[in-house]
């Protein structure tokens, strides 16, 4: 298992050798974000801009109308928040070329705690006109996301996490913008997940199969342009869906996955997981993650609690049918 | 990779080819009357930092740039920012007169479905190089577009201009940390010193006139900069030799310096209109009837037509 940010960074040096154009804009975080390769490989094309995110993100912007194609890497937290207006007014609303890597995102920083946890991030980035939002799920999908911005025309904003995590995806995956990737594709219970938190997923829905409730699982690397017919596609035949993410569970993938689904009057009913309109705290991964309800062990418990729910509701109304999914 | 390392064609140097002849009073003079009767006829605008920068926007564009307004968007120009970009009327005004767009156009400033638009838009103006409007991130663009044309080997320079109540952004500071490190000496800075903002401050003595002014009371910005490692110009910006002088040495320092250069401009907000001058009250405002035809006899526009004035 390799984590995405040591795959974006290898990644990131490996574009460099053959497109003199990126350069790599750091807030002192280089060690952390593994841009120091890219800094060792190319120190001319390496500018460091110190603590100064919203700076960065100006710099970066500069850069940019002479033709380069900056990455900028920091904690997703310091860009999505501390940097947002530069990246609103100069990226954004100008459609620049401007690649924004957010690392440490979701709620797994090394114990840094509510302060540096980036769990608004998805909801912020994608409200933008002209912003690809990214959250790739593994490994295999940082890489292929990462080569996919770099060559981009226009704002990225891509969700890097800082620990490794189970692969789900084969080396040979192909990333296409806005399409839904079903990881498991057996059952009428849909978990849709996005970043990370779709290798958790897959381990939840593993919990459940042994359990004797067959859930399938739809991977969404792109939180925006999502490509509706795709999602839909995916989602074909679901009675009760439910969004499981490392992020508020306010205006991100649920918020995104629901504005879609409010077009057809068939659609299933949602159910939204993830951080429930609440800080969170410092502590290893694993507390953070069954504390919060996004290990595999807990997001297969509630998939379960909503699943017996959602029966009774169907038992009791006789309005609900699982044949009302979308077909 | 679409990165332009050719100085074979440069714009015409319109120092030399737009100098002679050119009455930059006279531009000035209808530069100010474009900002008050174009606001007075969107009914919305900014009047006061318009036009006290007005007289370093002319001196810029038809004395200093390195531009070729039939080639707005030309590799090696030099760029300028307008890092205050609620005076952009101001710019507007200038732009139209170097003959980038139509005078006419000025008439659709703030409109819908304008190319005009109520803070700059780079790519919907010709002629603007960096969109603005939130305060403070001018001077961050311009560290990137210098700091871009040294590392591509673009020899053109660097320009943004900012007020000086927009360095109470702290991102401003940020960029002038990294400007003096990266040993940007193309970039140059003109602080538009009005000594006033849209609301500005109570009296520092205690006295409160209601004057709103001194923004930057008990600090002393030339140190401040001069402490970054820049170089500091200190001018009076409605003259318009100080203005040449400054943009020689910016220019020397340029090619002899390893240090970015500030212009700190002292102007007076609103300069050039009776009533708009001197007064805070007039950070934005729209001119009745009559105070347009007091500003027209003041700026003397009667019997001249704009073409003659560029």
């Amino acid at each position: 298992m390799k984590a995405q940010r040591d795959v974006w960074g290898d990644t990131v040096a490996e574009i460099g050798l053959t497109d003199p154009s990126i350069v790599l804009v750091d807030g002192d975080l280089a060690n952390s974000t593994k841009a120091d390769r890219f800094a060792r490989e190319f120190p001319d094309r390496f500018i460091e801009v110190g603590i100064a995110e919203q700076n960065m993100v100006g710099i970066a912007f500069g850069l940019s109308t002479l033709g380069y194609r900056p990455w900028l890497s920091t904690f997703a937290v310091f860009l999505t928040h501390r940097a947002l207006d530069p990246i609103r007014m100069l990226v954004s609303q100008t459609g620049a070329n401007v690649r924004l890597a957010g690392a440490y995102s979701g709620l797994l920083n090394g114990s840094s705690g509510k302060t540096h946890q980036d769990v608004e991030d998805l909801a912020i980035m994608r409200a933008m006109p002209n912003m690809t939002v990214l959250a790739p799920a593994d490994e295999v999908e940082a890489a292929a996301v990462t080569r996919w911005a770099s060559d981009h025309e226009g704002p990225v904003y891509v969700r890097i996490a800082r620990d490794a995590v189970r692969q789900v995806l084969p080396h040979d995956y192909t990333f296409r913008l806005g399409e839904a990737v079903t990881l498991r594709a057996d059952g009428d219970i849909v978990l849709v997940s996005t970043g990370v938190q779709s290798s958790r997923v897959v381990e939840a829905a593993d919990l459940l199969a042994a359990a004797g409730i067959r859930a399938r699982v739809v991977h969404l690397p792109t939180i925006k342009p999502l490509n509706e017919a795709s999602l839909l596609d995916s989602l074909k035949g679901a009675s009760l869906l439910i969004t499981v993410e490392e992020h508020t569970v306010i205006g991100g993938l649920g918020g995104a996955v629901c504005e879609v689904l409010g077009n057809y009057p068939t659609s299933p009913r949602v159910v939204r997981l993830g951080l429930d309109d609440q800080w969170s705290e410092s502590g290893p991964d694993d507390f953070l993650l069954d504390k919060y309800g996004l290990s595999a062990q807990r997001v297969a418990e509630q998939v379960r609690s909503a699943v017996t729910t959602h029966e009774a509701a169907i038992a009791s109304s006789g309005a609900a049918t699982r044949e009302e999914g979308i077909r | 990779m679409d990165i332009d390392v050719s100085l074979s064609d440069p714009p015409s140097d319109a120092r030399a080819s737009g100098a002679a002849g050119v009455d930059l009073h006279r531009i000035a003079r209808h530069v100010r009357w474009h900002i008050l009767n174009t606001v007075a006829q969107s009914k919305a605008g900014h009047i006061g930092g318009p036009l006290s920068m007005a007289d370093l926007v002319v001196a810029l564009y038809f004395r200093e740039l390195n531009i070729d307004p039939h080639r707005p968007d030309a590799p090696g120009r030099d760029r300028f920012v307008l890092s205050k970009g609620h005076s952009a009327i101001g710019l507007y005004s200038v732009l139209a007169l170097r003959g980038y767009f139509p005078v006419a156009e000025l008439a659709t400033f703030d409109h819908g479905d304008s190319r005009l638009q109520g803070h700059p838009d780079m790519r919907l103006t010709p002629g603007i190089d960096v969109s603005t409007g939130s305060l403070g991130q001018g001077l961050s663009a311009a560290v990137g577009i210098a700091l871009g044309a040294r590392m591509a080997g673009q020899a053109f320079r660097t320009w943004v201009m900012l007020g000086d109540g927009e360095l109470q952004e702290g991102m401003v500071w940020e960029a002038v940390n990294s400007a003096s490190r990266f040993e940007l000496s193309s970039l140059t800075a003109i602080v538009d010193v009005n000594g006033l903002q849209q609301f500005g401050w109570p009296a520092v003595d205690g006295r409160d006139r209601f004057d709103r002014s001194e923004p930057w009371a008990h600090v002393d910005l030339a140190a401040i900069f001069r402490g970054y490692g820049w170089n500091v110009i200190e001018i009076d910006g409605h003259d318009f030799a100080a203005i040449f002088a400054a943009f020689d040495e910016a220019g020397e320092n340029a090619r002899a310096t390893t240090r970015p250069t500030v212009i700190l401009a002292g102007t007076i907000k609103g300069q050039g209109i009776s009533f708009t001058r001197g007064t805070y009250t007039w950070h934005n405002g729209v001119a009745s009837e009559e105070q347009l035809a007091t500003a027209r006899a003041e700026l003397m526009i009667e019997g001249e037509t704009d073409e003659s004035a560029a």
